[in-house]
């Protein structure tokens, strides 16, 4: 049975905006807009978007944060609204942007406070903590407020404290954000580890394509609040990483260049923009760069995360 | 309800050891509270430097109104004060991971940095009601020791529940602290005087819309046995500890509405 299941949800929100005068004016917003996902015991889900996608109001719905405007939402099967409390034994949640620890205890405290709110037997609370410690080099903050702690360590301590009384499943909203590459890679360790050996189901958010890549085998992907993508990593690749871009300086001005599967533009006197699909002949262009420029600088660039949404984005559209 | 109180006394205490770590500003801060909300009872004594009685009170009856107001508000202050902050706790996304918990986000958003620097106003506000008591030189009979005890709890729960009230407005209003103030806070201000130095309107107004004459003013009438300037029934002297549960009912009414609609509408 899915530990996540989500039909059709939908949720808006109400924008007030005082325009001209005094009237306001009332528009409605929808944040995620009829969104069906579902997701198996012991999965490990990227779920990507843009800015405003809707992932953040999709969490807080899953955690019952937030109140669906329409839709049937059932996780452990349980309506985590209505049994918010119930479930909350059954979660961890980790926001990459603020925290959920008490900014002004120390570390330590924070974790014995959890403790004892979520009843974790004693051994296995020090088991657990122990564990979550050695891989996440914590030992040494445990004294620190929280509020002393650097981003990367914060985070470290998130997600030690979501993990503390061994939840089912595990939202984490971007924990990698603004992270070091050594704090990012014992993350992603530390989550690979924990899906692999405990089972843990994760959902994680992130505009990390990285982070994706080394951690997801299936991926999700939301734009305006509606689902445009959801299945393998490797299929999406394989759809869209046909189309790299490519930037030539030219030492004078640059020439025409054309050919199958080429599409050029020129973003300065000396310099072209190509988009390169499937079917360009790489030699051929080659060929046709050295033989009509003097070119002096080059850059391939990989699609990005949003880069990789828009695209989705505007196939999907009718 | 048993998960509510344990969670708040569980966050409530981490909160104590963690500032019993500085226990030199903890003294520092809470004899400054002490001097400050002295300053109150100065406000009272310039008063009575230029007239004998107020409203027909003497400086000891003023003083004990006071000291019971000021001790109801003291104790609620130290007890949930803390959830005044809720608007900004919904505004920075923190009140967020109050709802990610197994307990109550009530008693996490009452609990959240409680303070025992909130108990220098406690103690001042206790002194200045001991001494009330002995200047008033009263027979401290049964009665007015069962009154004073049940006038106290009263008073202690309404303004409780005005806290709660207040806090359940910001959920429509995340900028009303201010609003919440002039009741909690202008509220103990209020109830130090007589209440009929007000005149008829305001005491109606305490009486029947937001019932802080009930703290201290109708109760401290029977107490000290002093005949009503307004002339209102001699029922509502008693109605204290009624007054006080249906405010609760009423601030747990607001707070359910207020959190709803915040889970509805979203931060």
């Amino acid at each position: 049975m899915a530990i996540i299941e989500m039909t059709d949800i939908a949720k808006s929100f109400v924008v007030r905006r005082r325009s001209t005068g005094w009237r306001r004016h009332r528009r409605e917003v929808w944040a995620v807009d009829g969104l069906s996902l579902s997701v198996e015991p012991g999965e490990f889900l990227g779920f990507i978007g843009p800015n405003g996608a809707g992932k953040s109001t999709t969490v807080k719905m899953l955690t019952g944060i937030l109140v669906p405007t329409s839709g049937r939402l059932r996780v452990a099967g349980v309506d985590p609204v209505r049994d918010r409390r119930r479930l909350a034994s059954r979660m961890g949640v980790v926001f990459g942007q603020r925290t959920t620890l008490w900014w002004d205890l120390p570390l330590q405290e924070s974790f014995e406070l959890l403790r004892q709110m979520y009843r974790v037997p004693t051994q296995r609370f020090r088991d657990n903590l122990t564990r979550c410690s050695d891989l996440l080099d914590l030992h040494q903050l445990m004294p620190v407020p929280v509020r002393e702690l650097s981003l990367g360590q914060r985070m470290r301590g998130e997600l030690t404290a979501a993990l503390l009384h061994e939840p089912d499943v595990l939202y984490l909203d971007e924990p990698t954000i603004g992270l070091d590459v050594v704090s990012k890679l014992a993350v992603r360790e530390f989550l690979a580890e924990l899906n692999r050996d405990r089972g843990t189901t994760i959902l994680l958010t992130t505009h990390d394509l990285d982070d994706i890549e080394r951690l997801c085998p299936r991926i999700a992907v939301v734009d305006h609040g509606k689902l445009i993508y959801d299945g393998p990593l490797v299929e999406l690749r394989a759809r869209l990483s046909g189309e790299r871009t490519m930037t030539i300086e030219f030492a004078g001005a640059a020439p025409e260049i054309s050919g199958p599967g080429i599409r050029a533009a020129r973003i300065a006197a000396s310099r072209l923009q190509l988009t390169l699909s499937n079917e360009a002949n790489v030699p051929a262009l080659t060929a046709q760069l050295v033989g009509r420029g003097d070119v002096v600088d080059l850059a391939i660039g990989e699609p990005d995360i949003e880069e990789v949404v828009r695209r989705l984005y505007v196939a999907s559209k009718p | 309800m048993v998960d509510a109180l344990r969670g708040y006394a569980l966050v409530a205490s981490a909160w104590a050891r963690a500032a019993a770590q500085y226990r030199v500003s903890l003294s520092t801060m809470i004899f400054s509270t002490l001097l400050i909300t002295g300053l109150d009872f100065v406000e009272i004594l310039i008063v009575f430097a230029n007239t004998h009685r107020l409203a027909g009170f003497t400086v000891a009856q003023v003083a004990f109104l006071y000291g019971v107001a000021a001790t109801c508000l003291g104790l609620a202050d130290l007890l949930i004060g803390s959830i005044e902050r809720l608007g900004e706790r919904i505004r920075d996304g923190s009140f967020d991971a109050m709802l990610v918990r197994p307990i109550p986000a009530l008693a996490l958003a009452a609990a959240d940095r409680f303070s025992v620097r909130r108990v220098g106003k406690l103690i001042q506000s206790i002194a200045i009601l001991c001494w009330a008591l002995a200047a008033l030189d009263l027979g401290m009979t049964l009665e007015r020791v069962g009154l004073l005890v049940l006038m106290l709890a009263s008073g202690t729960v309404i303004f409780l529940a005005v806290f709660v009230v207040g806090a359940a407005f910001q959920f429509v209003a995340p900028g009303g602290r201010e609003t919440m103030n002039a009741f909690t806070y202008g509220g103990g201000y209020l109830t130090q005087f007589p209440l009929a130095i007000y005149g008829r309107h305001l005491v109606q107004l305490v009486t029947f819309v937001i019932p802080l004459g009930f703290i201290n003013w109708y109760p401290a009438l029977q107490f000290l046995r002093a005949p009503d300037p307004l002339h209102l029934p001699a029922a509502l002297h008693y109605l204290s500890p009624a007054v006080a549960a249906l405010l609760v009912l009423v601030a747990l009414g607001a707070w359910t509405t207020g959190l709803r609609r915040y889970r509805s509408t979203g931060s």
